[in-house]
Parts: structure tokens; C-alpha cells; sequence
């Protein structure tokens, strides 16, 4: 399995896994999950478009999802942020099917879009996807400090100067140039587990947030490959491995939570004891 | 005069039984899916809704598989989902948010899983389209009945726990204070969210049932602040939007060569983004009184 064409997977799965391990991180701080699952379905109705009116898939994807990003950014600051991200996600979603029912390949190409494909990278987006990953990167490197402080205390940073709505909106847009990337692989709809499971359970085992940053990094990492292994090797979807794995990880953080305080709380009778 | 009206209903629509099996059950889940979206949008549920949805399309993919009806599969899974949903919830916002994520993407993964298993084995073509955008114009006929009665039962569920949902709704802590049992008003809620959600993933496909959902309920609630009002409104505008989608779909058979047309669910959800977009519009929201931007800050925005 690590010959040819899935070499391809196995680079574009690593560093899909790197981005949702920094950007999920953030998500997670930031309670932006329902966003991070609408920002995706942008990507698949760009996906769509791009590939019924002969545009560059990539292309398509990065630009559909920024314009979702915007708009969910805008728009919910006029209305209630969740309806407003539930209406755009599936808005989103019922063009990108209309787009879709208009080419040949319906079926097959809805499901590799929402749900993955291990083999749907060519080699010759195995560079933009690259670099998209470093522009990722270095986006989140910039905005490391502004962005920590607005998430965790936005009052904080708003009288040093760090506009929320700003930051917000400029957090956005990196989460749509990160999903962009990434739902060739494992689809609009999964990628979404990847940057909520591994972050979370990353945070559940320690406070430090550059340590977080690692380990969410490295968990993502753990279940893509794991994930790619076993979609090789019994021939079933990807998505369904990275879904499982991402709840299991996401468990195994909340055990571990109850754990640390079921043993803080022993030690701490053990201590009144002892007086 | 006839013949702009042959435009704008081409002919044979009313006669057509798809079509008027179609407007029957599009009607009763609009008005389900309505009544319990104000509750949803009041509550600050729209992800929960969004998710119970995901888990909908891996029971009607499951249904498919086993050869049952999607719509047993769709509900059935659906109030499995709410239940674990409630379950592992926790009270912090953030950590509900977390939770939710988590069963919404396990279920997209068994979605996933099922839905591969649907196509691969032959026998069912357009598995995928069917659950995802549903499937209005092809239901059977005796699906009637179990829909209706499904939604007699997500009404009621919502109609015995009124005061208490309302309550807890508007303010948790004044509910707990008054000895209402939340985390069973939560639970019924959520099952009721379930039904409600499975039925609409029948006409207008699981993934795209949360339109039906939120948006009147959410549009309504923009213009009114009367909770009666507000229900009323978000059921007119739930059928109307299913009735006007059911024609527009049925009439885009007809546009241009290709001869194609455009799915039902399609043109729901765009209405229904346009009516809230609309709704937000300056002019009409000072209709709103300010005793209704009073009485619901939750709601209003």
C-alpha cells in the first residue's frame, strides 16, 4: 500500500492531518464547530461548480469556501450566528447537488466529494495542496497571539487593540482555505471529525496550549493514517474510519478527564483524612 | 390569462398523483418541522437539529441496506441519536457543542459506510440522492399514514410539554427553581427534534431537512415576538415554501431543452434563505415591536 498512486494519499493525508491538528485546535478553543462543519459544504458546492463548468477543482474549492467563510462571517453578525450557519450549510449544499445532478458521474462524484476518496489526489495537486498548507500555517503563526488572547479573553483583547469581529472573520477565512485543501481526501463532510476529536481529546490530557497544539497535531496524524490503512486494506470508506476514530479519541479524552478528577478528588480526601 | 396561467402551473400538475402525494405529506412535515424549528431556534439548538439530521441520513442509508423503508430508518436512528446526544451532553455550552460535533461526524462516517454498502451491492440505484435530497415525488402512497401518524405523535410530544419547554426555553434557572424536570423536557424535546427531522428527510432529503427546520421558524420569529403568531406564521411559511418548491420543481421539467429540471429540495432551500434574508431587512423589522426584542433576547437578533 505504500506504492504508485498512494503515495499521493499518504503525503496529501499527512498534511491534511498537520492543518486540522493547528486549525481544530482553535475551533475547539473557540467553540467553532458548527462553522467548521458549514465552512466544508462552501467547498463542496465550489467543488461541483468548478467541475461542471470545467474550472480548476482546487480552485473552485478554495474560492466557494472563502466566499462561505465571508458570508457566514457577515451574515451572522446581523442575524443569530447558528441559523445563519445552518441555512448557508445547506444552501450550499443543495446548489452543489443541483451542480452535480447537471454532470454525468452524479452519484459517484457526490459521494467522493462529501465522503472522501483515498485515491482522488493527482499528483499534480500534491504541490498547491502543499503550499496551501504552509500559507495555512503561517497564517495561524501570525495571528498566534491576537488569536489566543481574543479567543480566551476577548474582552482582554479587545482593550489591547485585537478587534474580535476581526480576528473572527480573518479565522474564518483560514478555516476555509484549510478545509479546501483538505475534502478531496476525506470529504467535505469529514474533515470536520478530524479538526473536532483529535483537538479535543488533545486538550482533555493538558492545559499547555503549545503542547496542545503537538498533540492534537500527532492524534490527527495517528487516526489519518490509520484511517487510510484500513479503508487500503478492506476496501470500505475512509470517512467512516476517520468518524470512528475521531469519537473514539474524543471519548477516550472524557474518560481521561473523569479519571484525573475522580483521582483529584481521592487525593484530595485522602489529605483531609490524614489531618 | 390562461395561458400565463399555463406558465405558471404547467398543465397536468393538480391531476398528477406524485404530485399531489407530494403537496399531502410535504404539507404535514413543513408543519411538523415548523412547530418544533421555533422551539429549536428559541433554545439555541439549530447545531443539535443540524446533527439529528446527519445521524437521520445514516438510518435511512441503514433502512436501505436492510430493505426497510428509509423513513423507519430515518426516525428510528434519529431518536437513538437524540438520546445518546442528550446523554453525553453536558451543560456548558461549548461542551454541547463538542458533543455534538463528535455525533454528528461518527454518523456521517457510518453514513458513509452504509451508503457504500447501498450502491456496491447493486441492487438500489440512487440510493445516495434519495436520502440526502429526498425523494417527494417518489413516496409511496402508503407511506401516507405512517407519516401522518409520526407527526401526530412529534405534535403532541411538543403539545404535552408546553409549559415546561417554554419555561425552560426562556430561562433555565427559573424552570430548575420551579421543580421542572429538564433534563426530561430536554430529552422529550429532543426526541420530538428526532421525528421531526426523520419525516422531512423523507421530502427534502436528510442532509437538507434542517432549511425546513430553522428557516421559517427562524424568519418567523424575526418578524414577531407572540409565540402563538410565530408558530402560526413559521407553518404558513414552511407550506408555503414546500408547495412552491413542489411547483417550481415540477415546472422546471418544462424550462429550457435539456428537459432536466431541478430537485424539489433545491428550490425549498433557496426560498427559504431568501425569505430570511428578506426578513432582515431594515423596513420590515421595525414591525417588530420592542416589547418583542424584550421578551425573546435569545431569539431575536
Amino acid at each position: 500500500m505504500f506504492s504508485g498512486f498512494m503515495i499521493n494519499a499518504w503525503t496529501v493525508a499527512t498534511v491534511v492531518a498537520i492543518i486540522a491538528g493547528v486549525v481544530g485546535f482553535f475551533v475547539v478553543l473557540r467553540g467553532a464547530a458548527f462553522p467548521a462543519h458549514a465552512i466544508p459544504n462552501g467547498a463542496f458546492a465550489g467543488a461541483a461548480a468548478a467541475n461542471v463548468l470545467g474550472v480548476n477543482t482546487l480552485l473552485g474549492l478554495g474560492v466557494c469556501a472563502v466566499l462561505a467563510a465571508l458570508g457566514i462571517g457577515s451574515l451572522g453578525r446581523r442575524g443569530r450566528q447558528d441559523v445563519v450557519t445552518a441555512l448557508a450549510l445547506v444552501l450550499m449544499l443543495a446548489i452543489g447537488a443541483v451542480f452535480l445532478s447537471r454532470s454525468s458521474e452524479y452519484e459517484p462524484q457526490i459521494y467522493s466529494l462529501l465522503f472522501g476518496e483515498v485515491l482522488g489526489v493527482s499528483t499534480n495537486e500534491l504541490l498547491p495542496v502543499a503550499v496551501l498548507g504552509i500559507v495555512c500555517i503561517a497564517a495561524v503563526m501570525l495571528v498566534y497571539r491576537p488569536l489566543m488572547l481574543s479567543s480566551i479573553l476577548p474582552e482582554i483583547g479587545e482593550a489591547q487593540g485585537v478587534r474580535a469581529g476581526r480576528i473572527g472573520m480573518a479565522f474564518l477565512v483560514v478555516l476555509a482555505i484549510a478545509t479546501a485543501m483538505t475534502v478531496p481526501v476525506v470529504g467535505a463532510l469529514l474533515i470536520f471529525s478530524l479538526m473536532i476529536g483529535p483537538p479535543a481529546a488533545a486538550r482533555s490530557f493538558t492545559d499547555r496550549p503549545f503542547v496542545a497544539i503537538l498533540l492534537s497535531i500527532a492524534i490527527a496524524l495517528v487516526t489519518v493514517w490509520s484511517a487510510i490503512a484500513i479503508s487500503y486494506l478492506s476496501n470500505l470508506p475512509i470517512g467512516f474510519f476517520v468518524g470512528g476514530l475521531s469519537a473514539v479519541w474524543y471519548g477516550a479524552g472524557r474518560v481521561w478527564i473523569v479519571l484525573r478528577r475522580t483521582r483529584a478528588v481521592r487525593a484530595e480526601r485522602r489529605r483531609e483524612l490524614a489531618v | 390569462m390562461s395561458q400565463f396561467l399555463t406558465w405558471i402551473v404547467e398543465p397536468g400538475f393538480f391531476a398528477s398523483q406524485p404530485v399531489q402525494v407530494a403537496l399531502l405529506i410535504g404539507s404535514a412535515t413543513a408543519i411538523v418541522s415548523a412547530t418544533v424549528g421555533v422551539f429549536t431556534v428559541m433554545r439555541g439548538q439549530s447545531f443539535a437539529g443540524h446533527a439529528l439530521t446527519d445521524v437521520s441520513t445514516a438510518g435511512g442509508s441503514g433502512a436501505f441496506l436492510l430493505g426497510l423503508s428509509p423513513l423507519f430508518g430515518f426516525v428510528g436512528l434519529g431518536i437513538v441519536g437524540a438520546c445518546v446526544m442528550d446523554l453525553i451532553g453536558i451543560r456548558r455550552v461549548r461542551g454541547r457543542d463538542l458533543a455534538t460535533g463528535i455525533v454528528l461526524g461518527a454518523s456521517i462516517g457510518l453514513a458513509a459506510l452504509l451508503l457504500y454498502l447501498d450502491t456496491s451491492s447493486g441492487a438500489t440505484t440512487g440510493a445516495t440522492q434519495q436520502i440526502l435530497f429526498g425523494s417527494i415525488f417518489t413516496i409511496d402512497t402508503a407511506t401516507i399514514p405512517i407519516v401522518v401518524s409520526f407527526s401526530i405523535v412529534a405534535i403532541a410530544i411538543i403539545v404535552a410539554i408546553y409549559r415546561p419547554l417554554l419555561l425552560s426555553s426562556v430561562s433555565s434557572d427559573i424552570a430548575a427553581a420551579r421543580g421542572v424536570p429538564l433534563r426530561l423536557v430536554g430529552l422529550l424535546f429532543m426526541v420530538a427534534l428526532a421525528v421531526s427531522v426523520g419525516l422531512s428527510s423523507l421530502t427534502i432529503g436528510a442532509i437538507l431537512s434542517t432549511a425546513l427546520l430553522v428557516g421559517p421558524a427562524a424568519t418567523a420569529l424575526r418578524l414577531t415576538a407572540r409565540l402563538w403568531l410565530a408558530l402560526l406564521v413559521a407553518c404558513i411559511i414552511g407550506v408555503g415554501v414546500t408547495w412552491a418548491g413542489v411547483l417550481l420543481a415540477y415546472d422546471s421539467y418544462y424550462w429550457g431543452s435539456s428537459h432536466q429540471g431541478f430537485p424539489v429540495s433545491f428550490f425549498i432551500v433557496a426560498l427559504v434563505f431568501v425569505l430570511y434574508l428578506i426578513s432582515g431587512f431594515a423596513g420590515i423589522r421595525t414591525l417588530t415591536s420592542r416589547r418583542a426584542r424584550a421578551m425573546w433576547p435569545s431569539a431575536q437578533s
